[in-house]
């Protein structure tokens, strides 16, 4: 009787006696024949969960052996105390080690740069598209962003060098690639603060509204403050985006071993440009080693950003 | 416009002079502080829109005159010799292993950013959900430039005997065929993109599996549908629309991705025979341009650059816009 109730509608026709047979009774085959389809569904079933566990543990592969490989390659570089001080200045590939605090320093004063430009106008934007547009232009805008978002990074470094070198006649310079970068950035952080604002419950607004706040001082005090921790996560993962780029700096940024803190003339260090140099002679164990720590840098720095995004996103995000 | 947050009933009424106040911005009092913030807001969209179509404009008015002079037919010619006396580039080499790359890399993502994503809506126990996601975000999280090491030296090697089996195996069929070439073939490249792009899919299907309406679910499980019938029947077909602009958002950045393309590929020489092998070198689009950056010397082989990069700006133009296009379609089907 307890059988009765997870039967499936296909084995009602069978008759109970049928269904668990004591021995080799005539008639078996054709039972299973008829109990096939079922069996065959809870076989496809099993066989899908199957798929979908595989499907998650292959894309882990990739994620483990990578991190494995540059760990394991590059993390005895970090430990040493001249990678975090000095710079490449007369060291050759087949020297052994280096510091890496140029491309560092570099790498942060040109990703601070760009977030400084792209920023405003991201969350701007995104102010725009949540709070004042509607019709035509909020969705030229809204396409735009979508149409940015997709410009491949060697496009919009190609742009930049059209305007900035080819037609402005300035030379490649740091600068140039961080507004590169900005192109890149500018989509993140709109889509993520414009994602953030539709999050502000309106009765906030209207609150505000009705005690006469002017329209301005509600979005920057009401509705930006509220939703100032996801903007901030929205932010840092646009810098984590643009930081690991290299596209723009090959072609706008060319690389030094030495120093250099200045963004508008001449070449300038960054890590993944210093990876680039490395990467030509990674045959010789020297290169090879400093290539594998300053990607493992490159990873640690954009991995922090990540986390500290996530970690702010967590505690401060806005209560539905 | 339901979507807009920032709308109120009042906006809709005259104001107390009988107008309407500012346009488009109609909670706003008129003020000083109101024009200025609401102008500089207006004045950032508008720059958006100006960059995108400077983009375009400056790309293609350095591009015509190195067209111009272009002595090869610019998209049936493989050669590419830009610059000098009697400029000559095509892009049929880059336009075939981009696509045909960007494609393979397609063939592996989508299924499997599809069934990972599945995995994290459908099937993971409840407590791994968040950081399985987690985790395969951060493999969004890693620079293309690593990925452009690891393939070169570690998985790489690894691919070659792999890749040398199934030229063996299936070396009769002319995609497969042996050509030679060893490392940094279209097919390997296809397998990089694919882990790189897997992220994008496998996040925006989530995103729309995860609203799949919980009645079709038990409608289908109440139906006596198994697990995999009711994704099959309530969650795919629901799904659809998300997952086609995810695998066309994946699409594009596979189509310009650079740098880790740029690492790997094996450039052709001058010449070398034409073959549908997938086993086969060849430039992308992106890696060609990147390779060259120093070589940027004069206009007329700059402008062959920049053509180059004009025809892949258009591409993921065309394929951006149609995962809009696919989106936009559904969210007015649901709304």
């Amino acid at each position: 009787m307890s059988i009765a109730t997870d039967r499936r509608p296909d084995d009602a026709i069978v008759p109970d006696d049928a269904v668990t047979p004591p021995g080799g009774r005539p008639g078996r085959d054709a039972l299973a024949e008829m109990r096939s389809p079922h069996r065959a569904r809870a076989v496809k079933d099993v066989v899908a969960r199957i798929v979908m566990w595989g499907a998650f543990a292959l894309a882990m592969v990739p994620l483990v052996w990578i991190l494995w490989t540059v760990i394991g390659k590059g993390a005895h570089m970090l430990t040493t105390a001249t990678w975090w001080t000095g710079n490449q200045r007369n060291i050759n590939s087949d020297d052994f080690g280096g510091g890496a605090r140029h491309a560092i320093e570099g790498t942060l004063e040109m990703v601070g740069l760009t977030a400084l430009i792209a920023v405003p106008i991201g969350i701007l934007t995104a102010v725009y598209l949540v709070e004042y547009g509607r019709g035509r232009l909020a969705k030229a805008i809204s396409f735009t962003v979508d149409i940015l978002s997709g410009v491949p990074s060697i496009v919009a470094a190609l742009f930049i060098y059209a305007v900035w070198v080819t037609t402005l006649g300035i030379g490649r310079s740091g600068f140039a690639a961080s507004l590169a970068l900005v192109l890149l950035m500018i989509p993140v952080v709109v889509r993520s603060t414009e994602e953030m604002l539709k999050l502000v419950p309106n009765e906030l607004r209207e609150a505000s509204y009705a005690l006469g706040v002017p329209k301005w001082v509600t979005v920057v005090k009401v509705v930006l403050r509220t939703a100032f921790s996801g903007i901030v996560t929205g932010v840092l993962l646009g810098i984590a985006r643009v930081m690991g780029e290299t596209a723009p700096l090959l072609i706008l940024a060319p690389y030094t071993k030495n120093f250099q803190r200045d963004l508008f003339s001449g070449n300038f260090p960054t890590l993944p440009m210093m990876i680039n140099q490395d990467r030509g002679d990674f045959a010789l164990e020297t290169a090879a080693e400093r290539m594998w720590g300053a990607a493992l840098t490159l990873i640690i720095l954009v991995l922090l950003l990540n986390l500290i995004g996530r970690v702010i996103a967590h505690y401060g995000s806005v209560k539905k | 416009m339901s979507t807009l947050t920032g709308a109120s009933a009042a906006d809709e009424l005259p104001g107390p002079d009988g107008k309407r106040p500012l346009e488009g911005d109609r909670a706003s009092t008129g003020r000083l502080g109101d024009r200025l913030f609401g102008g500089a807001a207006t004045l950032s969209g508008v720059i958006v829109i100006a960059i995108v179509s400077l983009i375009a404009v400056f790309l293609i008015v350095q591009a015509v005159p190195a067209l111009m002079d272009n002595d090869a037919n610019f998209f049936t010619s493989r050669v590419w010799a830009p610059g000098g006396e009697q400029p000559a580039f095509g892009i049929l080499e880059f336009l075939w292993t981009t696509i045909s790359a960007s494609t393979i890399a397609m063939f592996i993502a989508v299924p499997v950013g599809v069934a990972v994503a599945l995995f994290l809506t459908q099937y993971a126990p409840t407590w791994m959900r968040k950081p399985a996601a987690g985790l395969v975000d951060l493999l969004a999280a890693v620079p293309s430039i690593v990925y452009g090491l690891w393939g070169l030296v570690t998985f790489g090697p690894f691919f070659k005997p792999v890749q040398a089996w199934m030229e063996g195996a299936l070396g009769w069929f002319p995609l497969f065929s042996s050509t030679g070439i060893s490392g940094g073939t279209i097919f390997f490249i296809g397998i990089v993109l694919s882990i790189m792009v897997l992220p994008i899919v496998t996040a925006l299907s989530r995103e729309v599996f995860d609203q799949t309406p919980v009645t079709h679910k038990e409608g289908a499980l109440a139906l006596g549908a198994t697990q995999w019938e009711m994704i099959r029947t309530a969650v795919l077909p629901f799904g659809r629309p998300g997952v086609i602009s995810a695998a066309m958002l994946a699409l594009g950045r596979a189509l310009g991705e650079t740098i880790a393309v740029t690492f790997l590929v094996s450039a052709l020489s001058d010449g070398t025979a034409w073959t549908w092998s997938l086993f086969n070198g060849g430039e992308t689009f992106a890696s060609k341009i990147a390779n060259n950056a120093a070589e940027f010397s004069n206009p007329s082989k700059t402008g062959a650059y920049i053509a180059a990069g004009l025809v892949l700006f258009l591409l993921t133009f065309v394929v951006n816009s149609i995962a809009r296009v696919v989106i936009e379609r559904r969210k007015a089907f649901t709304e």
